[in-house]
């Protein structure tokens, strides 16, 4: 049985087509660069009938955020899509969304923050969202969005999770260029993995209850520890709706994916569309000789531990490569001080060497990969140990 | 944290503050936040129910008892604050044409 087509996407397509198989009920969204295409091509399935859901124009994101916010309310499957400065007019409304547990999914074409103003990819504007208590994963191909956003609906439903959940990748890199997809025929199978419930709590005239009442100082923590407790439900869940998706539909992604990781003394770690040229630089090194390998970060919240640690049981040297500054931070790569609280809490003593790279969308080459490479291990020759992060590339 | 009464933990608690008993409030008295006390003067009032009106609560109810006044007017009903809900606002206060509720500080 092929419930497959394969057809040319791009991840704002791939993304489009996610949500159409995935049924969704409500859509609101607000054009911005580089998202624009994910619900254009939504508005197109609706218009031509293809989907049968409401789309609700707004004026702004947050008020796009806040329309999803209401419609998710009353039990509604609701998918919005935004980038960069759009993520952070929703900022206020992402804590909201998560705060009521409502499983809203969203698809970010990640992209440079202003200003100066930038359209191009990075990904500064996912990691403002952090802390937002947002389900985060990091897609590296299209047809990885494609399978992420029905994940997601899997999760973020979950009546032990309840939260929203963003899937994120490259703006324009992979926002814009098109790559193989096998899509759904027919959504009927994507149903039966993630099918409709309304059974959590809504907003219903029969049934009337109140969303989004004040908690006093007696009250709110509580609250707040529930959503710690989602979250922390959110990775066993999320490890199983994975699982299943591999069994049902033939491809899964783990937490943290590896590439020729097993008798690696190096390795690059990175997330997002990068990842592909890790891999092509990991081929050309190993052809050289040298012992290097590959690892992604593919979900970002919650933290994936476990297989982070697993994945670098072997390994001495990490390279981790950041398309984000946290400024005046530990460290100043955002996923490299994760992946560094990880190890160190564990007492896992792993040199970690942290270069920013693809700021705003500077080109990150093959090349410029090797150069790092070799740029770390003459550090490592010399025993030399980083307390700060390296800017690849930055001009003098 | 060795509060009296013990309030339920995070396990028991509606999820994200939903509020899943409608019309929950009766249960929650709320006048304790009240810095002045509205005084409805029985004698002055004229029944017009623009207190009535004016309450955003509502704390001011419609009550079935007949009252003459001092001055030998006979009314067929009353109005009265219902001190477990009213703030204190003076909206009645502020509305109330023939200035009959006084505005009272509360002293404890």
């Amino acid at each position: 049985m092929d419930i497959w087509e394969r057809i040319p996407l791009t991840s704002n397509y791939a993304a489009a087509y996610a949500a159409k198989d995935a049924d969704i009920d409500v859509v609101a969204a607000y054009p911005i660069t580089p998202q624009t295409p994910v619900v254009e091509k939504v508005a197109e399935f609706i218009a031509n009938g293809e989907l049968n859901a409401e789309m609700i124009h707004v004026e702004s994101e947050h008020s796009a955020l806040s329309a999803c916010i209401g419609a998710s309310a009353t039990g509604a499957r609701t998918f919005t899509a935004t980038s960069s400065q759009g993520l952070e007019l929703m900022h206020e409304m992402l804590y909201i969304a998560s705060g009521m547990r409502l499983p809203i999914v969203m698809a970010i074409a990640a992209r440079a923050l202003s200003a100066p103003i930038n359209i191009w990819c990075d990904y500064s504007d996912m990691f403002a969202t952090r802390d937002s208590s947002w389900i985060t994963m990091i897609a590296s191909t299209a047809q990885e969005v494609y399978d992420s956003i029905i994940q997601a609906y899997k999760v973020a439903e979950n009546p032990e999770v309840l939260l929203p959940s963003m899937v994120v990748y490259d703006g324009f890199i992979m926002s814009h260029t098109y790559e193989p997809v096998n899509v759904a025929k027919d959504r009927a199978p994507i149903l039966e993995y993630i099918p409709k419930n309304y059974s959590r709590p809504r907003l219903d005239p029969d049934n009337p209850i109140t969303f989004g009442a004040i908690a006093d100082p007696n009250w709110y923590y509580e609250f707040k520890y529930q959503q710690v407790i989602a979250m922390k439900n959110a990775y066993e869940v999320l490890s199983k709706a994975d699982e299943e998706f591999g069994k049902r539909f033939g491809r899964s992604y783990g937490f943290v994916e590896t590439y020729r990781i097993d008798d690696a003394e190096t390795a690059i770690v990175t997330y997002g569309g990068l990842y592909g040229t890790v891999r092509e630089v990991v081929d050309i090194l190993r052809e050289k000789g040298a012992k290097v390998g590959g690892i992604k970060i593919r979900v970002f919240r919650p933290f994936p531990h476990k297989e982070l640690v697993d994945s670098v049981k072997n390994v001495k040297h990490l390279i981790v490569l950041d398309r984000a500054i946290s400024f005046g931070g530990a460290l100043e790569g955002p996923m490299a001080m994760e992946i560094l609280t990880t190890l160190r809490l564990r007492s896992i003593d792993v040199d970690l060497y942290n270069y920013i790279v693809g700021i705003g969308q500077r080109s990150v080459t093959e090349l410029d990969i090797i150069n790092i490479y070799y740029h770390a291990s003459k550090l490592i020759e010399k025993g030399v140990r980083l307390t700060e992060s390296i800017y690849w590339g930055v001009r003098e | 944290m060795s509060g009296e009464k013990r309030l339920s933990g995070w396990k028991s608690m509606s999820i994200g503050g939903m509020i899943l008993e409608p019309g929950n409030f009766v249960k929650r008295p709320t006048g304790d936040w009240r810095i002045f006390r509205p005084i409805i003067n029985h004698d002055k009032c004229i029944r017009c129910l623009i207190c009535w009106i004016a309450c955003p609560e509502p704390a001011i109810n419609i009550m079935d008892k007949p009252y003459r006044t001092a001055t030998g007017k006979e009314w067929k009903f009353s109005l009265e604050v219902d001190y477990n809900f009213c703030k204190g606002c003076g909206l009645c206060v502020e509305e109330c044409p023939v200035k009959a509720i006084d505005f009272v500080e509360e002293v404890k």
